[in-house]
């Protein structure tokens, strides 16, 4: 097993990478598209209202349509040739520090370039119809085509400076996107908490690369990992444990996962992009990028997996009680992440299945969140499920695309989601001992859960009687909208089989992530143990939701559901741990400040004041009392004069 | 007579002098008693000359008569001006330079 691993990490550190020729020689152009639209729209002021919307469309699509060329160029070198780099220009260059910026146009990452600028393609045009009474559209669609951008120079970059470059420009775009509605104090709110519940992970990330430079005087991927395997111990695990602390804050794992749910009071287009289908699975990406350190760092990679597999639990469980529908989800992302985290921590053989599934929730997730976000534009901005209800005939092409995001994300096979999850599972189990058993069983348990708060969502929204608010009546919406959902729900119908058939993503990934699994087997024990769970979560689902009325305020509930409404204290947890000491802190330093420091500088002002108060009286007006004390001086002076005379 | 007598004279002179200007109010009288003063000094700074048998004292002593001279032409305005305004001319009542 150990003499694997290293195998592994030894291939990966010594794989060449070619530089790139042909059409990637103009991989620059997937950052300039999106970066060109989000400058014009921005910087264009009102004079681009009008037609704004349709280059934040085009960028996009334009970098996209790339994306496939360079892909499809990709496909036709030979398998280990496929890595290739573009330098770009040199950043910085200061005596031993040299920082080249380039693209890395591998296997790896033109999977995420597909996928960032293919399903956000789709979020754009979806968003041109979602979007269209807002005044402010184009700015919105500035900020995405800002987001893509942040997101490609991510995936792309060659090294870690320029990957936490893209990384900072995805929390911002995210933090302008959550409070793009910051006339709300909710949103407003929610964007300054996910902006610092960001903050600590970055800070993890940018003390990863300090350390980075301080070992090993590179912080390009090849420089690092091509001395990880000379590094201490001691210094691989703690690469490893700052990394995951930044993936936990982009990923919203556990214990930076408290922004998430929050995230949903932005645009819900915003929701399916950003917190859905790409920013959130940055973590995943950054694991599995840097696999070679985790490779040499056992502990590193137990806490990831035990991070995965906790947040798998907790927001799944977390999803099960929420009644707004966009924060249900929210909460399902959370939970899928942990998956993906759970196979990038199990190393080599488990980053092509965190990988297929992230492929394969990013189109189902977008699916779901675009679906959400045209029930909530047809239903005057609700999103209380408990209001929804017998949706399915007034809204057929939601709930159609709908339903099969449904069935992808739990898991029920042909979908996407079957293979995806299942492979996961698997390779849980397979890591043997007790950690296998315990992390495969958490993964079983949360395919349940998945299948139980899934269901439960498509009964509150789809069935049942209406129980709308008065004066709502939705209707189907327009093709702009649902046209996205189609492409997405096919994909969420496909793509699954297509990549986990025939070992097609593995296999590709193979080269650069330095292990080619064996072929997966379908319906293993586990799978069908899982597939046993899953038709147990959709039987109590429809036991409880749809079998009976749903009332329209939410019942009291048991403590479980209680403390699932309340996101398991996530935020109660934060506010005592984190919140109220540092207010005492203010507030001492405040008293500190008022008593010690102000009440040292006062105290001496006053005596000063009163003193030359009280010598004022002194100066009385009357002449005489003057000459008497000119008179006095004198004397004393003369007889002074005198004694030192004598 | 000695020139210490004279010196004696200058310090009876001078302690008068100051006296006057302590214990009276009438700003007259105060100018009259600074004059008494400078002239006992006038008259010191003379017996010391002769007792040294320098004339640098004797100098001082013209330097004295001519700051005396300014001096009284100075005061002696501002105490008509004062006069005019208060109808009085007590130290004591122009008192409100003050604290």
């Amino acid at each position: 097993m150990t003499g694997n691993l290293v195998v592994a990490a030894a291939n990966v550190a010594t794989e060449p990478t070619l530089p790139a020729v042909g059409v990637q020689r103009a991989a620059w152009l997937l950052l300039v598209f999106p970066l060109a639209g989000a400058a014009v729209l921005l910087l264009g002021g009102r004079r681009t209202n009008k037609w704004g919307h349709i280059v934040g469309v085009a960028m996009p699509l334009a970098a996209f349509v790339y994306g496939v060329i360079a892909f499809a160029a990709m496909l036709g070198y030979p398998a280990d040739q496929r890595s290739r780099e573009l330098t770009l220009y040199t950043w910085i260059h200061v005596a031993r520090f040299n920082v080249p910026v380039g693209l890395r146009i591998d296997q790896l990452s033109i999977c995420f370039v597909l996928l960032i600028t293919g399903v956000g393609s789709l979020i754009h045009i979806f968003a041109v119809g979602y979007m269209s009474h807002d005044p402010e559209r184009r700015r919105f669609f500035g900020y995405m085509n800002l987001f893509v951008a942040s997101m490609l120079l991510l995936v792309l970059a060659d090294n870690y400076l320029a990957l936490y470059v893209g990384w900072e420009g995805v929390g911002l775009t995210s933090y302008l996107l959550i409070g793009f509605w910051q006339y709300k104090p909710a949103a407003a709110v929610a964007a300054k908490k996910a902006f610092v519940a960001n903050r600590v992970g970055d800070l993890g990330m940018s003390i990863a690369i300090m350390l980075m430079f301080a070992t090993f005087g590179s912080v390009t991927f090849s420089g690092v990992f091509g001395q990880v395997g000379h590094a201490s111990q001691g210094v691989t695990t703690a690469l490893g444990l700052l990394l995951l602390l930044g993936a936990c804050g982009k990923s919203a794992q556990l214990p930076l996962q408290s922004w998430l749910l929050d995230a949903m009071e932005g645009p819900t287009p915003v929701s399916a992009l950003i917190h859905a289908a790409t920013m959130v699975t940055a973590g995943v990406y950054l694991i599995v990028r840097s696999g070679p350190i985790f490779d040499l760092s056992p502990n590193a990679r137990l806490l990831v997996t035990i991070v995965g597999a906790a947040t798998l639990l907790f927001g799944a469980i977390i999803s099960c009680a929420k009644d707004d529908i966009k924060k249900a989800l929210a909460g399902s992302t959370m939970s899928q992440i942990g998956y993906m985290m759970l196979a990038a921590g199990l190393g080599p053989r488990g980053y092509a299945f965190a990988i297929g599934l992230l492929l394969a929730h990013g189109f189902f997730k977008a699916g779901l969140f675009l679906g959400a976000g045209s029930i909530k534009h047809e239903m005057n901005d609700e999103v209380d499920m408990r209001r929804f209800g017998g949706l399915r005939t007034v809204m057929p092409i939601t709930f159609a695309t709908f339903g099969i995001g449904y069935l992808a994300i739990i898991g029920v096979p042909p979908f996407s989601g079957f293979f995806a999850k299942d492979t996961v599972i698997d390779a849980a189990f397979d890591t043997g001992s007790t950690t296998g058993w315990v992390l495969g069983l958490a993964a079983l348990i949360g395919a349940g859960i998945t299948a139980f708060y899934m269901t439960r969502v498509m009964y509150m929204t789809f069935a049942g009687e209406r129980r709308w608010d008065e004066g709502v009546h939705p209707h189907e919406v327009p093709p702009i909208m649902t046209s996205p959902m189609i492409l997405l729900a096919i994909g969420s119908l496909g793509f699954g089989a297509f990549e986990t058939l025939g070992d097609r993503l593995p296999d590709f990934l193979g080269p650069v992530i330095g292990y080619v699994p064996a072929e997966p087997a379908l319906f293993t024990p586990a799978g069908i143990a899982a597939l046993v769970l899953i038709a147990a979560g959709i039987v109590l689902g429809w036991a409880m939701y749809g079998r009976r009325p749903v009332p329209v305020t939410a019942p009291h509930g048991g403590p479980l559901t209680v403390a699932a409404r309340k996101e398991l204290y996530g935020n109660a947890v934060n506010e005592s741990l984190l919140m109220r000491p540092g207010q005492w802190l203010t507030r001492l330093s405040v008293y500190f400040d008022n008593r010690g420091v102000d009440g040292l500088v006062n105290t001496v002002a006053a005596t000063v004041g009163g003193t030359s108060g009280r010598a004022r009286r002194a100066q009385t007006g009357f002449v005489r009392s003057y000459a008497l004390s000119m008179f006095v001086g004198a004397v004393l002076l003369v007889g002074a004069l005198l004694l030192v005379r004598i | 007579m000695s020139p210490g007598h004279y010196v004696a004279l200058a310090v009876i002179l001078f302690v008068i002098g100051a006296v006057g200007v302590l214990i009276r109010r009438n700003a007259l009288v105060i100018f009259m008693c600074i004059e008494l003063m400078l002239n006992a000094v006038n008259l010191a700074f003379v017996a010391f000359a002769r007792m040294h048998g320098q004339l640098d004292g004797q100098v001082v002593a013209f330097f004295v008569m001519v700051v005396a001279a300014a001096e009284v032409v100075v005061g002696l305005a501002i105490l008509m001006a004062i006069f005019r305004a208060r109808r009085s001319a007590s130290v004591d009542d122009a008192s409100l330079l003050k604290y």
